[in-house]
């Protein structure tokens, strides 16, 4: 049993009727994903890819048992289907939508904690590529064929820095437990921190590797967490190192804007925690390599 | 997106917060026509643009006579202010703010901002107003008084009492404090702003709390709800390469080296740029032209890459995950055939259908360097941009 998402994980996609939603159930379908339904508003009764489409979250969960849920709905309407999501018992979130306001995401964090911690939904995302348990399911946008199934665990703020490297350990033979897409929001649904502890109890990874930038303090948390409660070896990337301070690059949180938030800051502070960080992005699978053939040995 | 100071002054007066009365002008000559509606005997003169520190780099001076004002706005119009936060090349004045000056008892830093770790509006204050805020944690940390808002209940009276009575204000004018911290956390809130600077907030001579500066900072993702504040912005402030990349729905950042990049997504870009730089390079831009990769997207990011005069040598890397790298190489040769580039351009597709994608490059008759990895991209990248300047001229890189 993977972390987060497996075989058996029922899954509706909100805003399925849109074109990139349509083609990624698709795409999630043909990887095997138990797709059971799609949400959206006044277009309950149509179907998508041989998928019922439901008003409301409420009704796709009564209907199917959907435990999961993917959010492709535009920006202004995301945080909403968040919380409809949350409120409608789903158990696991991903929001791929790129662009939603930081405020929207404050009011949907806050919405959150109405439920008591083992009720509560777990959100990965905004801004994110998804979460894969190769072999098993998908849930997001991610090219399902560049993952071998495997015992690395990954966690990312970025998505195609993601694919870089999960294609380097395919190179190498190697393979991933579950990849985890944190996003490259300023407030997202889980941290690093949030991925570890889960990474650190799956008895199907052995090694986690973390995929950070500048901005923010969670690579800083992370390490920090690791230290003290993380016994499986950690591999970190950190990128950014030739970003310039005060500016927004790409991502809405990746921005130097204290201490600790740039690449090398990061970089020193993960190492300090006892993590093995990836000197550069080419050399991101053979690091991860190098700490498999040590933990063997 | 950032705003002006007169204009951040103007919407948080909507809110409740006291500003000196002023007034914005174009030339000198309104700059002291403006001075004499606003009547009194001392005027500040101050340029406006988007940067903090303008005080220090001369971009404020108090006068007492219409002459003196027109003397100070005339030295200030169309020159270029420099500031730590503008870079080297600096920004532009266009505009100048006349505002009556204030009798100053004492200075207040206040400042609101999205704290990453609670995930929550954070207010940070200090008794230690009219310095940076990264001078007052650096020499007087133990002034900074910092508190975090519920977001379901908003700023309460109570916290912002605490503020006030730790910044030592008078207790007569507590409830002016409160109403002005209330006011900001409103508009920051209401407004979908980043960040509320007040630096200094000050405590007159007649027991009132002004603003007598004011920055404010909105979430791009939020504009969408809020026309009155897009149309404020101020193309004059911004890069122009960055204000074409934005119109044109990619994301870009100029930088002083050599090497342009493109590239899908934004962690795989910063990447692509630290291993420029690893391989002995120095990159010219961030450039994220989505994850998607369209040969639309990817001729637009030629054009802009080219537009930057010291671009020496061009590094594409794109990651085709959903997109096939056959499809991605085609739109990079369709691209460069319909606008030729004068740099060596090296290109290194990852992903699916690597192969096809490599054979499109290498058959298209275009002068194309090619790497299979990410380290060899940009070694190869920085190879051609050094062998580029050896010859001293330009190899054209495309027939």
């Amino acid at each position: 049993m993977s972390i987060l998402l497996d075989r058996d994980s029922k899954v509706i996609v909100q805003g399925i009727t849109g074109k990139m939603a349509r083609f990624h159930t698709k795409d999630m379908l043909d990887y095997g994903t138990n797709v059971v339904g799609g949400v959206v508003p006044g277009k309950g009764g149509e179907t998508v890819e041989g998928v019922p489409v439901f008003n409301t979250v409420k009704e796709a969960v009564e209907a199917t048992g959907a435990n999961a849920s993917l959010v492709f709905v535009p920006p202004p309407f995301a945080a909403d289907s968040i919380m409809e999501a949350a409120d409608a018992g789903i158990k696991y979130c991903v929001c791929i939508t790129d662009g939603i306001p930081a405020q929207d995401m404050i009011r949907v964090k806050r919405y959150m904690y109405r439920y008591p911690r083992e009720k509560r939904m777990v959100l990965t995302g905004p801004n994110c590529a998804g979460t894969i348990s190769p072999g098993k399911a998908l849930l997001g946008i991610m090219p399902g064929h560049i993952y071998l199934q495997g015992n690395v665990g990954i966690i990312g703020r970025s998505g195609t820095l993601g694919y870089e490297a999960a294609a380097q350990l395919k190179e190498l033979g190697l393979g991933v437990s579950t990849s985890v897409g944190i996003g490259g929001d300023p407030i997202n649904g889980s941290s690093f921190k949030d991925i570890l502890k889960w990474f650190e109890n799956d008895p199907e990874t052995e090694v986690i590797a973390m995929i950070g930038e500048i901005g923010g303090p969670q690579e800083a948390e992370a390490a920090d967490y690791i230290k003290n409660h993380v016994t499986k070896p950690v591999v970190a990337y950190v990128a950014g190192l030739t970003a310039p301070k005060g500016r927004t690059m790409g991502h809405a949180g990746a921005i130097i804007s204290a201490f600790g938030e740039s690449a090398s800051e990061k970089v020193e502070i993960l190492s300090a925690a006892g993590v093995t960080v990836a000197e550069n992005p080419a050399v991101i699978g053979e690091t991860i390599a190098g700490v498999i053939k040590a933990k063997a040995a | 997106m950032d705003i002006h100071e007169y204009q951040a002054k103007e919407i948080l007066n909507g809110f409740g917060v006291e500003v000196p009365p002023g007034a914005l002008a174009y030339s000198p000559e309104q700059a002291a026509y403006r001075a004499r509606e606003l009547g009194g005997e001392k005027w500040i003169v101050k340029a406006q643009v988007h940067a903090s520190g303008h005080g220090k780099a001369g971009g404020v001076k108090l006068c007492s006579s219409e002459n003196e004002i027109h003397e100070a706005a005339d030295s200030m119009f169309g020159r270029k202010l420099v500031t730590h936060q503008t870079g080297p090349e600096g920004k532009g004045i266009y505009r100048v703010y006349v505002e009556g000056a204030v009798p100053i008892d004492r200075e207040i830093y206040l400042g609101f901002v999205l704290d990453r770790s609670s995930q929550r509006v954070m207010i940070v204050a200090s008794s230690e107003g009219g310095m940076e805020i990264e001078e007052i944690s650096a020499e007087r940390p133990e002034s900074i008084v910092r508190a975090i808002v519920e977001p379901a209940v908003g700023l309460q009276d109570f916290q912002a009492r605490e503020i006030a009575f730790k910044l030592g204000i008078e207790a007569a004018m507590v409830q002016q404090m409160v109403r002005t911290l209330k006011g900001c956390y409103r508009a920051f809130t209401e407004l979908d702003a980043t960040m509320v600077e007040i630096n200094p907030l000050v405590v007159t001579g007649d027991n009132r709390i002004v603003a007598l500066d004011a920055k404010m900072t909105f979430d791009d993702n939020a504009m969408f709800r809020h026309p009155q504040i897009s149309e404020l912005r101020d193309k004059s402030q911004e890069d122009p390469r960055e204000s074409r990349a934005a119109d044109r729905g990619l994301s870009y950042v100029g930088l002083d080296g050599n090497i342009g990049c493109i590239v899908n997504g934004a962690g795989l870009a910063m990447a692509t740029m630290d291993t420029i730089k690893l391989a002995g390079g120095e990159p010219a831009n961030f450039l994220d032209i989505g994850g998607g990769a369209t040969p639309e997207r990817v001729a637009k990011a030629f054009n802009l890459v080219t537009s930057d005069q010291n671009v020496q040598a061009i590094l594409v890397n794109i990651f085709a995950g959903i997109n096939r790298c056959d499809w991605v190489a085609e739109g990079v040769v369709q691209a460069l055939r319909a606008n030729p580039v004068d740099v060596p351009v090296v290109v290194r597709l990852s992903g699916t259908n690597v192969e096809e994608g490599q054979k499109i490059i290498a058959q298209s008759g275009l002068p194309l360097i090619r790497a299979t990895t990410l380290m060899e991209a940009a070694e190869r990248a920085v190879g051609a941009w050094k062998n580029d300047l050896s010859q001293n001229t330009r190899v054209r890189a495309v027939q």
